[in-house]
């Protein structure tokens, strides 16, 4: 499988990637080689295989349902550009 | 040409535990702004999502609740999305292996008819934050006490014709939830949403029309009105030539139309996958037998026993088995009333929820009491008071006056029962309306009527009516 330049143009826009177009034609050669490389399982029999949903096979450990954590929002915007009233300050963001 | 309208309803109900679906931060609603968002909720660097084990139970009732196949293994997917109030840049979120699947719950319609509605799906995912668009000199406020609260989306399948049978789906969804308390139902404040995939056919055709997603319709009255608005928009735009488009569009109830988001449309590409962070749950058997074992009566089980055990009229049970609440209430009114059931369910369906209706209260405001209502139904059993005397009892009630024998000793409301007391009135009566009398005795029984309301006037209403016919007609035949 191979991709094309519009598909590197909309996954760099899903993930919010600011891409240069000089650098386009790599990433659609890097990318397609990655792709051909995972290609390389369709050889393999896997009918009657259940998928694997996690590489270990171990189940999801339940906690109970108790309030642990402690109002700690001073520290936690510490680090946040913006702040006031107790909001996270973002760019505005309209519907 | 004739339409047939097609319904399917997402429900995204929250769940009633104490903390979030993966943090130990309190899910308590009202909190100051982000002082309930700790670092998992945030998606700090280096955090890792423990899931909480009253969500998945709770999810389990849900599921044996509608019939549905409970999964032995489900897995929880990664939903990528950029907006503010998701701090992750996704939402976990359960796609191809969701908790709970196949389920169904049967609705009752107006005419008295009932239908089955299929459930697809229910999974458990985490809810996002709150943004704010007000006063921040023009940037937005995001409050994240919200983020990680579990959520059930129920997915149903698109098995509604008309906006009666969606509301009345939800309706039930929504009773249903709060009777196997997984979720308060408190639409004011979001904790049972609900969004609308809504399409129109020409009658007899197979394959579905394009639907549009009507999104965050917040009450009964709306999703109602939001569908029929969208329908009639749907088949206009067809009947003139147009195309219905495949897109996302909200209510605005102010206008009362619908409008296209079109700012969700080049986002809807989520690229789900299995969160590597978190394990696949596996569900025993033993887990599953222990939550069947704790399940509560349901609504449907309720209404058929009002209907076999206490004698009361369908439409009756259907009326009080409606809410948890409610059907607690009338049981209660019952016990205290000492198992008269039909004259409770009088009083209840009757008088006190038409007082509620009046008040704009809930059942739980109701300054009436269960205890209370039950203890004059009482009064009315043992000939304390006579079934009309009790309105004005209950009025005083309502009004604060007290219980039952507090309102009926201050009034002075107590029947008269004593037949030495009540037949020198009739007696007096009789010898002041001598023209009656004779009209009575020559054939004109209507004024029997006259009598008995010439009695009750005289007793401020509190002769015991049965006593009052009885000894009247004996006294006036002689």
């Amino acid at each position: 499988m191979s991709l094309g330049k519009e598909d590197i143009e909309k996954i760099a826009h899903l993930a919010r990637l600011g891409i240069n177009d000089a650098d386009v034609p790599g990433y659609v050669r890097n990318l397609s080689d990655i792709l051909g490389l995972v290609e390389q399982m369709s050889a393999v029999e896997t009918s009657g295989v259940t998928p694997m949903a996690h590489p270990l096979d171990a189940r999801q450990r339940l906690r109970a349902d108790e309030v642990t954590e402690i109002n700690q929002r001073e520290q936690l915007q510490a680090n946040a550009p913006q702040v006031e009233a107790g909001l996270f300050l973002v760019p505005q963001v309209i519907e | 040409m004739n339409w047939e309208v097609v319904i399917g309803l997402e429900i995204h109900a929250q769940l009633a535990t104490k903390s979030k679906i993966f943090s130990g931060a309190s899910t308590a609603y009202g909190a100051e702004p982000n002082t309930q968002a700790c670092a998992v909720d945030l998606g700090l660097p280096g955090v890792l999502p423990v899931l909480n084990k009253e969500a998945v139970r709770m999810a389990a009732r849900f599921g044996l609740a509608i019939g549905a196949n409970v999964a032995r293994r489900s897995v929880f997917a990664r939903k990528n999305y950029f907006y503010p109030d998701l701090p992750k840049g996704y939402q976990i979120s359960q796609m191809a292996l969701p908790i709970v699947e196949a389920g169904r719950l049967e609705i009752e319609l107006e005419d008295g008819s009932s239908k089955i509605i299929g459930i697809t799906r229910a999974h458990l995912e985490e809810d996002a934050g709150k943004s704010m668009h007000g006063d921040f000199h023009g940037m937005t406020g995001v409050d994240l006490n919200r983020a990680g609260t579990p959520l059930l989306e129920i997915v149903s399948e698109p098995d509604m014709r008309s906006a009666k049978e969606a509301v009345a789906y939800m309706k039930k969804i929504h009773s249903l939830v709060q009777y196997l308390e997984i979720c308060d139902g408190n639409m004011q404040e979001g904790s049972f949403r609900c969004d609308a995939n809504v399409s129109v056919r020409p009658v007899g055709q197979e394959e579905y029309g394009t639907r549009a997603e009507l999104k965050n319709i917040n009450s009964f009255r709306f999703v109602e009105k939001a569908i029929d608005i969208e329908v009639e928009r749907q088949i206009d735009l067809i009947e003139a030539g147009g195309k219905v488009v495949q897109e996302t569009r909200l209510y605005d109830s102010d206008k009362n139309e619908t409008r296209s988001m079109r700012s969700k449309e080049e986002a809807n590409d989520y690229r789900y996958f299995p969160d590597p962070d978190l394990l696949p749950v596996v569900i025993e058997e033993s887990f599953l037998t222990e939550v069947k074992s704790t399940l509560p009566e349901l609504p449907d089980e309720k209404r058929q026993r009002f209907v076999q055990e206490l004698f009361l009229s369908n439409y009756d049970a259907g009326v009080l088995t409606a809410s948890r609440e409610l059907a607690d209430y009338f049981e209660l009114v019952t016990e205290v009333a000492g198992g008269e059931a039909k004259l409770a369910a009088n009083w209840v369906a009757g008088d006190l929820m038409g007082a509620l209706n009046k008040a704009g209260q809930e059942i739980a405001e109701s300054p009436v009491s269960a205890e209370m209502l039950g203890g004059m139904i009482k009064r009315i059993q043992d000939n304390t008071i006579s079934g009309k005397i009790a309105k004005e009892v209950f009025d005083a009630m309502w009004q604060g006056e007290g219980d039952a024998d507090t309102v009926i000793a201050a009034r002075g409301l107590k029947q008269i029962t004593d037949t030495s007391a009540i037949e020198p009135i009739i007696d007096n009566i009789i010898a002041n309306n001598p023209g009656q009398v004779e009209q009575y005795r020559s054939g004109k029984d209507k004024l029997f009527g006259f009598f008995v309301g010439q009695v009750m006037k005289a007793t401020q209403g509190k002769a015991n009516p049965q006593q009052v016919n009885e000894l009247l007609r004996q006294k006036l035949s002689g």
